[in-house]
């Protein structure tokens, strides 16, 4: 966590010995945004001339907690309301988006999975999300939906990191958010289920009160908002609110 | 012997100094966190947060783990320090690169070799039904590829250290090389060994990336105090304070009974 930390703070300091005399907004976002939010704000920063965007991207209780500890953040887009009422800060938080789980297999399906059920199987290899995390109070309340007690062999810091077990073959099945299995392409093989209905993800996204930038951090958070940023996030798979 | 006194008693300022902030650099972080205990709740956290087993789990590994690395290690720092083997530098390199390898990267290293689809991690799934990640056994292996460097480089410089001229007495009376490491070489570079032993059980005692990364998180099974500490840190600041708290109370009673014990100073 320090570290993390450190690391932000040496790449704002970083950015602003940098020769163009360019804005920054910091953008905290929970882990499943990871691809549709670069591409935002690639976009944005295209149409922003001058400002540049850098992302933290990492499990939203784990952002909620630097943020609260003073980490230099402008937006935090969080994938559940939990963690966002986690920070003090947060000024009028917008829902934006929604998400929701679908079990992720490694490409050839070799758990032979076919439903939430599996997850109770103690002889397959199970990757779940802490319960901390969003992905994990969802795939929690989805077992509950389903009745099945769930049987993991890890549970991972962030959705990315139980996509990752997948991809690596390193577990038979992971509950992900459906955007995750789309992003990781042909390498993962997703598995829709009925009580997936059950455990909705709402993602809202805030301007922070201390924002270091906050005239640019309400641009971008109006550029994520605006049609342009609907249509990527539709296209990344996830579903208006 | 006036001027001597003068020149050993003053210590000069441009040393002092430095010292002096290195040294609350090191000690103020700790401060900070026993500052912050809420010492009053202790008790009850202490009991109610899996802390007892997260410790427990990291204290059988830690010690496992340092096991597998003197029974390893120990053999791989004598042969650095006495064959003469072709490539020894290199040999010596490629034994310290986990010491500056990320850890992270590390456990990726393993789970790429020792995983379900890794070239060994097969072999092992097929011949003996054995998959290590996520387990703690996975766990013992992480730790013990990022701590044993810390093992061989002390037990190296002290065999280096030694006087070889002792093991060619014992070897023109007649000792084999064998007999020559058991009575000759290894009590003479204990001090170094046990150094060794204690760095690297308090390394693998701390080690989070290589572990989250190989073994994964399972409370009771592979979720060591670090990666507790990290969790809880994410959900209840508080109950992270205590574990680091007992963490850096275990780790220090042990480091200094150890040392006062074998070490000495």
């Amino acid at each position: 966590m320090r570290a993390l930390l450190l690391a932000v703070l040496l790449v704002l300091t970083g950015c602003s010995s940098s020769q163009e005399p360019t804005r920054t907004v910091t953008v905290f976002a929970a882990a499943s945004l990871t691809e549709v939010f670069t591409a935002i704000g690639k976009d944005f920063e295209a149409a922003n001339p001058g400002v540049r965007i850098t992302f933290n991207f990492a499990g939203s209780s784990a952002l909620a907690q630097q943020i609260n500890q003073g980490a230099p953040a402008d937006v935090f887009a969080s994938a559940a309301p939990a963690n966002m009422k986690q920070v003090t800060d947060a000024l009028a938080p917008v829902t934006f988006t929604r998400n929701q789980l679908e079990i992720a297999v490694p490409k050839g399906n070799p758990g032979k999975i076919t439903g939430l059920a599996d997850f109770g199987d103690a002889n397959r290899k199970i990757a779940l999300c802490a319960e901390q995390v969003p992905c994990g109070a969802a795939a929690k309340k989805a077992l509950a939906a389903a009745g099945v007690t769930g049987a993991p062999d890890t549970l991972e810091q962030d959705v990315k990191a139980a996509l990752t077990k997948v991809r690596l073959g390193e577990v038979d099945a992971a509950l992900v958010y459906r955007t995750d299995v789309k992003a990781a392409g042909a390498e993962v093989e997703g598995i829709d289920f009925p009580e997936a209905a059950s455990a909705v993800n709402d993602y809202p996204i805030a301007v922070l009160g201390k924002a270091p930038n906050a005239a640019d951090a309400k641009r971008f958070v109006d550029f994520v908002l605006s049609d342009r940023g609907k249509t990527a996030l539709t296209n990344a798979g996830f579903t208006a609110p | 012997m006036n001027g001597r006194r003068v020149s050993r008693g003053r210590l000069p300022a441009v040393l002092v100094l430095p010292a002096l902030v290195g040294l609350a650099f090191l000690v103020l972080p700790l401060v900070g966190l026993l500052l912050r205990t809420p010492w009053a709740e202790l008790p009850t956290r202490l009991f109610s947060t899996g802390v007892g087993e997260a410790l427990q789990l990291s204290l059988l590994c830690a010690s496992l783990a340092t096991v597998v690395c003197v029974v390893l290690g120990v053999p791989l720092a004598w042969v650095l320090a006495r064959g003469e083997l072709p490539g020894r530098r290199l040999i010596r390199a490629l034994v310290t690169v986990p010491l500056v390898l990320p850890p992270v990267v590390g456990g990726v290293a393993l789970l790429l070799v020792l995983g379900r689809r890794g070239p060994v991690g097969e072999l092992l799934d097929s011949w003996f039904g054995v998959s290590l990640p996520f387990t703690t056994a996975g766990v013992v292996v992480a730790e013990a590829f990022v701590a044993m460097p810390f093992l061989v480089i002390s037990v190296e410089g002290a065999l280096r250290a030694a006087d070889p001229r002792i093991e060619e007495a014992a070897a023109t009376l007649g000792a084999s090389r064998w007999l020559t490491f058991r009575r000759v070489t290894l009590p003479s570079v204990m001090p170094g060994v046990v150094a060794g032993t204690v760095l690297c059980w308090a390394r693998a005692l701390g080690e989070f990336g290589a572990t989250i990364t190989f073994a994964g998180n399972f409370p009771g099974e592979t979720t060591t105090m670090p990666l507790a500490v990290y969790l809880a840190l994410e959900s209840d600041p508080q109950a992270a304070i205590v574990l680091s708290v007992v963490l850096l109370a275990v780790s220090v009673a042990v480091l200094a009974s150890l040392r006062d014990r074998w070490v000495g100073g």
